[in-house]
């Protein structure tokens, strides 16, 4: 199990967080945010390869002593970021890949219908 | 490898180690040629085919040659790799057959037998041939010969391992041949040699993985065995094999632990769950950490130990592969990772010893990358090592904190002891770094030594650190640092040095929306700013936080008691005032107008309810809660009147404020919508757009200040103002949540009040919202008294009652009345456009009036003094009543209205009304129609086309004929009078025309209907005013009662009859009664229209009647062929009076006069052959006749009408005195010839020689004796011959048919 998901805005502005121990929640949200840093390294990396952006999942963004941060991107520019205990060592690659593509599915149910049109950006606020 | 059972030779494990090939035999001849061979073998690349389907590599071969021994051969299970010959080679350079047979022979098959022995295969026999030896020897044999019998004798089956060098020495082609071939072989050899045995090596060694699960298996064990495959690659340069061997270490290590976590424990790894005693971090500098592969071998390693080991020899293997980035990636991982595998392991380490080993450990890994790298190469791969640099960064901190540096006191001897075991775990500094001033160990030494070293170290680190994540663009990560930083800056009591960190990283996140962490950084501002005294800032924050829902209810409520207690200190500076954003203590939701429109009269009451939703945990106090208004006066007075603004202002009054601050921040390149308007700016007087333009309404939001957009921390931002218009309510208690607060003021100066600033002061605390928005407005207005007159839009009757609708109603456009709106201010005075019928004269009309009455209040008694105009009549109601409104319309009542009138004067008293009130009521008027002008003369002329003419004038004139009537009303409230003019127009037109037939005469007279009222005509009259008793009018008109509807025409016709000689002239009154067909019963009886207008010279003098013939001998005219027109004149009357003129001759008591005729075929159907006008003498006698003849010609085929056929008057010119007497008459001829020209087409050579009469007759005017023209007024001639036509056919010949198509 992850211990935090959050879904973060094109902007950067975070949409949804959900973290399970709950007395840890900011330094999870920092733990986010900065690596947010990264995933926006990324999405300028794609951008000079002028590449489809095919791949979605991120990988691992920011590991930590204690935690694993991985990142997903949707072609909207929203992102995914799951946190996830170090200790856990069965979540391999897969599983973490697996995850996100049912978050994503699951985000997509929520969103599709408030998207607005011209623009893959999801109304603010949700 | 069982190192303990042989000694073997030193083993030096650098990139010296060569594969070691065995030589036997002759060794001087070895010697003699290894230079060569030591040179040439690496020289060419030889393809290597590996197994396990590995991709073939290119390899420079290199080796170290020995001479051979029976030791160097490995025994049976012996695992060692590095010291292993793969290839033995048995040099001779033996030619004769002799010798062979003598020594070499044997030797060789000891040789043979030793390897044999040792199951070696892998060997080489070298024949060196010599020409120099073989000239000296006479009885050898062909050198064949020896090769052959050794390959006969050793190589069975195996031709190719012996193998010829000739000449080696020598520098020739053959030689390099033979050099090659060589080469090639040994190459050859020593890779099968490596495929060989490196296979079976591998076999054996995944054969002891397999047997990993078996109780004993031992790590160290096969670790060992596998690192020496990865020596050899590493001897081989292949250092990716090499490192992938590691690799799998380090894997299959992983997994136990793994596994072992999962509770499948393996025996071997409790050797590594030894406690934790020595951090003393990664050794990077040397290839091989032998201490620590020995303590591996020992199976003594724990498992930082051999973890480290694993990675000095990857970290060896990368920087040989050039990859010192991957370097510092894997460490990161290795440092998480052995973390994470302490824990799981449950090895007991001391507090701060992992902390040490991972700080350490990352500044050994970036020493040893700087060490391999230039600066340039170091400073644009910043992304990744910074990493390493921030956990180094967050571990000295850690320590800091653990060993008591970062209090304030320092350390105590709790934390000192600490330090010490700390520092005992590190041991001793390693002699490669011995001599380095920055080694790691140094510097974590002296760190931990004092607080002041401590401080050094860890600012170094972390400024390092913010500098190289910002240069990456890090921001976050720099942000994130720099908040630990101001942690430690607030520890250490440097709240100043702390505040620049903590606000960047608000604004990060503000800029970003992230609540939680905007609410902790928030909160250690607080404090810092707290510390700083920083009142207002401080003041701000708390208002944020006690609004801040991340914190908890006790968190808030302090923070909220906080701005309390400030606000209730007695403050030294009464009057200072400490000016806070309104936003965070309380929004602003909605307003509301009352009344609704925002509109108030000067003196007026105007409401504003406010909803204000508190943002604090617990009720405030409000002193007063003020909004500052921005009084405008508007230039245009006119928007101010009531009228514009009851008309303007309709919406519900109520204003819905969104919330200021949505719960995700607007980020930079999501401004909020440009709010566009156009603006249109008309003139007061005739409503023309004076300017236009494009207002952006939220200028304010757009053009603030970026950073102040995401940073509301800023009170530099709020001004107060300070205006003389506020609004105010005092001591309110904000509960949390919504709040409703009205506020109540007296409209006072006219004009627009503009709320900017909404302000709530507790104590010397003030809330400031500095921009209320959407823009809010009300509006007082001051109104002079005024009195509008406007006729009430006549009732129509709809539309024409009858089928015919006549070409004049579609052309005629919707009547405009213009109406002069006065006020008692006799400057001001507009027009209003207003579409609607205007008053029609004759009839009853109601007017309007309506007294709006502004600031005056209508005392009992005011009334309006009306002056009677002469022609208009007010028509006095008993029960006329007038309502009164207030100005929004909302109430209203009736009042009596009395109307007084006397002769001059009509005096209406006005219902008492208070100011702002509007007082309607209506009138009925009658304009009484006045004797219309003279009928025109010229409506008589033209007897011969009377209905032509008409339609021209109907043409030209559908306007009705309008009459003003002034009436100056004098008001209450105004010492002038003002002068209303009320237009009527008369709703009919009237034309006559006289008709003749022969000498009887008929007078027609049409009435059109201009209006658009349907009328009721009754009693038609015409009389003769002249009262002459021989004349008699006999009306045809059956019908006494007629309707006449709008826009149509009813014509009356009356016969002329008398008995003796006609009077010259005929004046007429026709008189018609008239009542709208709508109304059934008129209060009053109502005037009839009179129109009056004067007939002359309406006796017929002359009969002109004209006849045309077919040539002789024909039936009919014929086109083309000439026939002749025969005009006859007759004079129908003797002598009368207006024959009196000058061009009346007498001689012997006849009279005769002069007359002109003319043929004019005005539409050119004949041909006027020869001379079409003449001069006749004209005997002034009843039944004188003129006959005249003339040749015309039909030009068309059919029923042709006859030529015109024209008489005038032909006068003498002038003389003297008759031309004076006579100039009314000339003018008149004058106009009539104009008209005629008008009307004729100048088409024929008869008119252009009238023309030039013409031109004679004006100029005459200047006294030249010319004849002139006198056209003979209509009613004077009779054409008995008008209408007639003549059947024309065609030529027999002309067969053309000519067709124009255009």
């Amino acid at each position: 199990m992850a211990v935090c998901i959050e879904v973060i805005a094109k902007e950067n502005y975070p949409f949804y967080i959900r973290s399970t121990p709950t007395e840890n929640e900011l330094k999870f949200h920092c733990m986010v945010h900065t690596s947010l840093d990264v995933v926006d390294e990324k999405i300028s990396a794609m951008a000079k390869a002028l590449v489809d952006q095919r791949e979605l999942y991120q990988d691992l963004l920011y590991p930590t002593e204690d935690y694993k941060v991985y990142g997903y991107l949707t072609n909207s520019k929203v992102k995914f970021v799951m946190v996830v205990d170090s200790s856990n060592t069965a979540l391999r690659d897969n599983e973490i890949r697996s995850m996100f593509r049912k978050l994503h599915n699951s985000y997509m149910d929520v969103v599709q219908p408030l998207l607005q049109p011209g623009g893959l950006h999801p109304v603010q606020g949700l | 490898m069982d190192a303990s059972e042989e000694p073997l030779p030193p083993v030096i494990y650098t990139m010296e180690n060569k594969p070691i090939v065995t030589c036997a035999g002759d060794q001087n001849l070895f010697t003699s040629v290894y230079p060569t061979l030591s040179q040439q073998l690496p020289r060419e690349p030889m393809e290597w085919r590996r197994s396990y389907g590995r991709a073939p590599k290119m390899i420079h071969l290199e080796s170290n040659f020995v001479q051979f021994k029976e030791e160097l051969l490995p025994k049976e299970g012996n695992k060692a790799l590095l010291t292993f010959p793969f290839l033995h080679i048995y040099w001779t350079e033996c030619c004769d057959t002799e010798v062979y047979k003598a020594t070499v022979k044997d030797d060789l098959t000891k040789w043979q037998n030793v390897l044999k022995a040792h199951s070696s295969v892998d060997w080489l026999i070298v024949i060196v041939e010599n020409d120099a030896k073989k000239k000296n020897k006479t009885n050898i044999l062909p050198r064949t010969s020896i090769v052959d019998k050794i390959r006969n004798d050793f190589c069975n089956k195996q031709s190719d391992r012996c193998v010829v060098l000739s000449d080696p020495l020598k520098d020739s082609s053959r030689t390099q041949e033979s050099w090659n071939a060589f080469l090639t072989k040994l190459r050859t050899l020593l890779l099968m040699s490596f495929t060989k045995n490196l296979g079976k090596f591998e076999d054996d060694m995944r054969t002891l993985r397999e047997k990993r699960t078996e109780p004993g298996w031992s790590f160290c064990e096969y670790f060992m065995v596998q690192e020496e495959l990865a020596f050899v690659f590493e001897m081989l340069q292949q250092f990716e094999d090499a490192l992938v061997q590691y690799d799998e270490l380090d894997a299959l290590f992983s997994q136990y632990v793994v596994n072992f976590g999962a509770g499948d424990g393996a025996n071997w790894l409790t050797f590594f769950c030894q406690p934790v005693k020595s951090w003393n971090g990664l050794i990077l500098r040397k290839p091989i950490d032998m201490e620590k592969r020995e303590s591996i071998q020992r199976r003594e390693a724990t498992l930082l130990d051999l973890r480290s080991y694993l990675f000095s020899r990857q970290c060896t293997l990368l920087l040989f592969l050039q990859r010192p980035w991957e370097v510092a990636q894997r460490a990161l991982e290795l440092l998480h990772n052995c973390v994470q595998e302490l824990k799981l392991l449950e090895v007991s380490v001391p507090p701060g010893a992992l902390d040490c080993w991972v700080f350490l450990s990352c500044l050994e890994v970036l020493q040893r990358i700087e060490g391999c790298c230039d600066r340039a190469q170091i400073d644009s791969n910043i992304a990744h090592t910074v990493g390493l640099w921030s956990y180094a960064t967050e571990k000295l901190k850690s320590l800091g904190y653990l060993c008591g540096l970062v209090s304030e006191k320092g350390p105590n001897s709790e934390d000192l002891n600490r330090t010490v075991d700390l520092l005992a775990g590190l041991g001793a500094e390693r002699p490669e770094t011995a001599n380095t001033a920055q080694s790691p160990y140094k510097k974590l030494k002296e760190a931990l030594s004092s607080v002041e070293a401590f401080e050094k170290h860890y600012l170094d680190l972390s400024h390092a650190t913010i500098e190289m994540y910002t240069s990456i663009g890090r921001i976050r990560s720099a942000k994130f640092v720099g908040k630990d930083l101001a942690e430690f800056y607030m520890r250490k009591k440097a709240p100043q040095k702390a505040e620049i960190y903590l606000q960047g990283a608000l604004k990060n996140y503000l800029a970003e929306g992230w609540a939680l962490p905007i609410t902790h950084t928030r909160k250690q501002l607080a404090e810092c700013q707290k510390h700083l005294g920083q009142i207002e800032n401080y003041l701000q924050t708390s208002s944020l936080l006690a609004s801040d829902h991340h914190l908890t209810e006790e968190e808030r409520k302090h923070f909220c008691q906080e701005i309390l207690d400030f606000a209730s200190q007695p403050s030294d500076n009464p009057g200072h005032k400490i000016v806070l954003p309104m936003q965070s203590f309380a929004q602003l939701r909605d307003l509301h107008f009352d009344p609704s429109n925002a509109v108030v009269h000067v003196g007026g009451v105007l409401c504003i309810e406010i909803t204000m939703y508190s943002q604090m945990p617990v009720p405030v106090h409000v002193e007063q809660i003020v909004v500052n208004v921005h009084f405008s006066i508007e230039k245009n007075s006119y928007r101010k009147t009531a009228e514009w603004l009851t008309k303007h202002k309709t919406s519900n009054g109520i204003i819905n404020f969104p919330p200021e601050t949505a719960p995700f921040p607007v980020s930079q390149n999501s401004l909020p919508a440009l709010e566009l308007y156009e603006m249109f700016e008309r003139s007061p007087s005739d409503n023309s757009l004076n300017t236009t333009g494009i207002i952006c309404r939220n200028v304010h939001m757009l053009l603030r200040r970026q950073e102040s957009s995401s940073s509301l921390e800023m009170p530099s931002g709020v001004a107060l103002e300070e205006g003389a218009h506020v609004l105010r309510c005092s001591h309110v208690t904000l509960e949390p949540g919504a709040n409703q607060i009205t506020f109540r003021t007296q409209a006072k100066e006219p004009g627009t009040y503009t709320l900017r600033q909404l302000c709530a002061s507790v104590g010397s605390v003030w809330f400031v919202l500095p921009h209320i928005y959407p823009i809010v407005q009300y509006d007082v207005y001051s109104q002079e008294p005024q009195l509008h007159v406007e006729p009430l839009a006549v009732q129509r009757t709809s539309g024409p009652k009858c089928a015919g609708i006549s070409p004049c109603q579609q052309a005629s456009s919707q009547p405009c009345s213009g109406v002069l709106q006065f006020c008692s201010d006799p400057v001001y005075w507009s027009w209003c456009q207003m579409s609607q019928d205007s008053l029609l004269a004759g009839i009853p009309q109601k007017v309007k009036f309506t007294v709006t009455t502004g600031h005056y209040t209508i005392k009992n008694g005011d009334s309006l003094q009306l002056s009677n105009a002469e022609a208009m009549l007010i028509l006095c109601q008993a029960e006329s009543r007038a309502m009164v409104y207030s100005n929004t319309r909302e109430q209203s009542s009736d009042a009596a209205l009395r109307i007084q009138s006397s002769d001059k004067v009509t005096s209406i008293s006005l219902p008492v009304a208070p100011a702002y009130h509007v007082i309607e009521f209506e009138l009925e008027v009658l304009s009484l129609p006045s004797a219309p002008a003279l009928g025109g003369e010229s409506d008589m002329l033209g007897m011969a086309e009377p209905h032509r003419k008409h339609k021209d004038k109907q043409k030209t004139g559908h306007c009705m004929v309008t009459t003003d009537h002034k009436v100056s009303i004098d008001c209450p409230w105004s010492i002038y009078s003002t002068v209303i003019a009320l237009t009527f127009s008369v709703p009919f037109r009237t034309t006559h025309a006289l008709l003749s037939s022969g000498t009887r005469k008929y007078v027609q007279v049409c009435v059109q209907n201009l209006s658009e009222l349907d009328f009721q005509l009754s009693d038609s009259y015409l009389v003769d005013t002249s009262d002459s008793t021989d004349l008699q009018l006999v009306p045809l008109n059956t019908q006494s009662q007629q309707p006449i509807y709008s826009k149509q025409s009813v014509f009356f016709v009356w016969e002329l009859k008398w008995t003796e000689e006609p009077p010259p002239s005929l004046h007429c009154r026709f008189s018609v009664g008239f009542s709208p067909a709508s109304e059934e019963q008129l209060s009053i009886s109502l005037k009839p229209y009179t129109y009056e207008f004067k007939v002359e010279n309406f006796f017929t003098l002359y009969n002109v009647k004209a006849e045309i013939f077919p040539p002789s001998g024909m039936e009919y005219c014929r086109t083309g062929s000439l026939c002749s027109l025969e005009v006859l004149i007759t004079r129908l009357s003797d002598l009368l009076e207006v024959d009196k003129d000058e061009a009346l001759t007498e001689s012997d008591e006849h009279f005769s006069t002069k007359l002109m005729y003319e043929v004019v075929d005005n539409s050119s159907n004949w041909a006027v052959c020869g001379k079409s006008c003449g001069v006749i003498s004209m005997p002034v006698a009843a039944r004188a006749t003129h006959r005249v003849h003339m040749e015309v010609m039909p030009l068309f085929a059919g029923y042709l009408p006859l030529p015109d056929v024209r008489l005038f008057k032909y006068l003498p010119h002038h003389s003297a005195h008759s031309s004076q007497l006579d100039a009314d008459s000339w003018i008149e001829n004058d106009s009539l010839s104009v008209d005629k020209h008008g009307d004729d087409q100048p088409d024929s050579s008869s008119l252009k020689s009238r023309g030039s009469v013409h031109s004679a007759c004006s100029s005459e005017h200047k006294g030249l004796p010319m004849p002139r023209l006198q056209a003979l007024p209509a009613g004077q001639v009779f054409n008995s011959s008008s209408g007639t036509q003549v059947l024309v056919i065609p030529s027999q010949d002309d067969h053309v048919l000519e067709v124009s198509v255009t």
